[in-house]
């Protein structure tokens, strides 16, 4: 197919269509409500179903109820919204559903503000909702790769019977970029029927149930441990990064994610004009986090520098990963402000310049 | 030969109970395997369960289930239906999951007129969490959160859900019904029987609320809650059709005075 200019918003709910996923369960909040307008007009065009539900605590429900049917069901929100659908999300790991949740991410706390953010990253990586559960969490810079990873989301959900949400920020859902979509795509999970669906038992065969109640203490450990080594499964097999510049030579290693990893690999163009070399990694999973891919990458640079949309979230597991052996820096914009590639450079050079205060504990 | 008269529904598991003596949550379980049966329906038949002392729904019905989260189960449901519309979606909720922090859900479920079946057991108080006042509760009952008894001039009145659900434009089936005695329990049935035939015919959202006893909770042995929810709950909660797809007027129950339940004060 020919790449066609479009919107992120617009790209995320095609690719969830090409993926095969013809249902929509959703609640207006800006600055997503593209996701929901586009599916309310394409799902009916293929024989799907859009519902606007009554909030964003029905709508996780309602993708649990149809999860649990095995049909491939999608939803999105922003930041506040997600709070609300925490309660789903948990009720979805625990019972293991497969669902694609997607995050706009605006800025907080509370109602915050409408304009892009990063500061949902310990809620998407960390919890967000009760207990024991991980996320697969993937967070895409270009509108491109929001289609893709939108689609092979449907297939990492579906291959580990978990929720996969896809991070982004209002940039991605606003800006508008050429797509392509592959015909005949090639799932990026071997898919298995689905047998442990709710869709009526025939004969003989034991009920199913979507459950996550496990009243016998000893059951639920059992119970935390499965979906431990699961995590731990998507942990070895899952984790996914590239780097910017790590075959040359560099003094600063930056990590950044999404969008804000693109103004940073600009302001690595400048610098290296300015004779400053830097180099990126940008995770794309953020559960798993490329740890390794950090500490090998950090190995070649004097200083890591951490650039993100909030106070500084993901720098924790940027911490992780070095075990102290770099000194970390932070440069952070908040509020809906973004950081401009100037920014970010200054930064870079005075972390170099050892003007830069390390971040000790973040 | 013997000739077997009454045996368990296939839509039911042969487990043993772990309701309290005198709850009616076994019949009610029961009247609904025995309309599942009836109509046919067990093989594509998910019911949602809900949070209280029926969560454990699950393991009485021989149909595959849905464990739903407190108050969500008509959300649950929607998300069933929509994405399986071939299945019969029952959902299975008490006072406090349904008219307390499942208001939002079960209003916009009838609303949207999502063509499933609610059967509403409403006792009048929290079972599971122990007695705890629920918005069902009656005026002066006593509770372990009003242990005063309720006071309607701060925590309202009871909310009368067949009646609040009826209000809306959207063609619904909606029932009260009651099994404190045996001639309302055949009245129940009848009730859930047409709920769920409205769902098989794809005709309407139906919800059939039933008045159920709590003698645990409300501190009397099964005979006395009996008497009770007949002088305290039948007055204030009429049992009849609230509404039909059809539109037609309410029809109150056929059935006047205290017939069937036994007065054992």
């Amino acid at each position: 197919m020919a790449k066609k200019l479009m919107k992120g918003s617009e790209a995320i709910g095609e690719a969830a269509v090409r993926a095969n996923c013809k249902l929509f369960f959703g609640y207006p909040i800006t600055p997503q409500n593209e996701i929901p307008e586009y599916m309310s007009h394409r799902l009916p065009q293929v024989g799907g179903t859009f519902v606007q539900a009554e909030s964003e605590v029905a709508a996780s429900n309602m993708i649990y109820g149809a999860a649990g049917t095995g049909e491939r069901v999608f939803t999105s929100s922003s930041s506040p919204g997600i709070s609300l659908m925490a309660e789903g999300i948990s009720y979805l790991a625990g019972s293991e559903l497969p669902v694609v949740l997607v995050n706009i991410m605006r800025a907080g706390p509370g109602l915050g503000g409408i304009l892009p953010s990063q500061a949902d990253y310990f809620q998407a990586t960390k919890g967000g909702g009760h207990g024991d559960y991980r996320l697969l969490v993937l967070a895409p810079w270009s509108v491109q790769e929001a289609a893709d990873l939108v689609q092979d989301a449907f297939d990492l959900a579906d291959f580990y019977r978990n929720p996969v949400m896809i991070l982004g920020d209002g940039l991605i859902g606003q800006m508008m970029e050429p797509v392509e979509f592959k015909e005949n795509r090639v799932p990026c999970k071997p898919l298995k029927p689905k047998d442990w669906a709710a869709t009526g038992c025939k004969g003989d065969r034991p009920t199913n149930i979507i459950n996550s109640l496990f009243l016998d203490p000893q059951v639920l450990e059992y119970h935390n441990q499965k979906l431990k080594a699961k995590y731990d499964t998507m942990s070895r097999d899952e984790v996914r990064f590239t780097e910017y510049g790590t075959g040359d030579d560099y003094d600063l290693l930056i990590v950044a994610y999404g969008t804000v990893a693109r103004v940073c690999s600009t302001a690595i163009e400048d610098l290296r004009e300015d004779g400053i070399k830097a180099a990126m990694v940008r995770p794309i999973s953020l559960f798993p986090f490329p740890y390794e891919a950090v500490r090998r990458a950090a190995k070649k640079a004097k200083a890591v520098l951490v650039v993100e949309l909030s106070c500084g979230q993901m720098i924790e597991d940027v911490q992780l990963a070095l075990e102290g052996s770099r000194p970390v820096h932070f440069y952070g914009r908040q509020g809906g402000m973004l950081a401009s590639p100037e920014e970010v450079a200054q930064k870079a050079k005075e972390v170099l310049a050892g003007t830069s205060q390390e971040v000790r504990h973040a | 030969m013997p000739e077997t008269v009454f045996s368990r529904p296939e839509a039911l598991q042969q487990v043993t109970t772990h309701y309290c003596p005198g709850c009616t949550h076994g019949v009610i379980h029961r009247l609904v395997g025995e309309v599942v049966d009836e109509l046919g329906l067990r093989e594509r038949t998910v019911g949602i369960a809900p949070v209280g002392c029926s969560v454990l729904a699950y393991n009485y019905f021989a149909t595959d289930f849905h464990e739903a989260s407190h108050g969500r189960a008509p959300a649950v449901a929607t998300g069933v239906k929509r994405a399986r519309p071939d299945l019969i979606v029952f959902a299975y909720q008490g006072d406090g999951d349904l008219a307390s922090i499942g208001m939002a859900e079960i209003m916009h479920c009838a609303n949207r007129g999502e063509k499933v079946t609610v059967v509403f057991v409403n006792n009048a108080i929290y079972g599971m969490t122990g007695g705890q006042m629920a918005p069902t509760t009656m005026p002066g009952q006593i509770a372990t959160t009003c242990p005063l008894g309720r006071d309607v001039s701060l925590a309202g009145w009871p909310i009368r859900m067949a009646e609040l659900i009826s209000t809306l434009r959207t063609p619904a089936f909606v029932a009260r019904a009651s099994v404190h005695a045996p001639l309302y329990t055949v009245n129940a049935k009848a009730m859930l029987k047409r709920a769920f035939q409205y769902q098989v015919e794809g005709t309407c959202f139906s919800i059939v609320e039933i008045l159920s006893t709590c003698p645990t909770n409300w501190g009397l042995p099964p005979a006395e809650a009996t008497a009770w929810l007949e002088d305290n709950m039948l007055p204030y909660y009429p049992l009849g059709v609230f509404k039909t797809p059809g539109g037609e007027d309410r029809a109150p129950l056929p059935l006047g005075g205290r017939i069937g339940a036994s007065h054992a004060k």
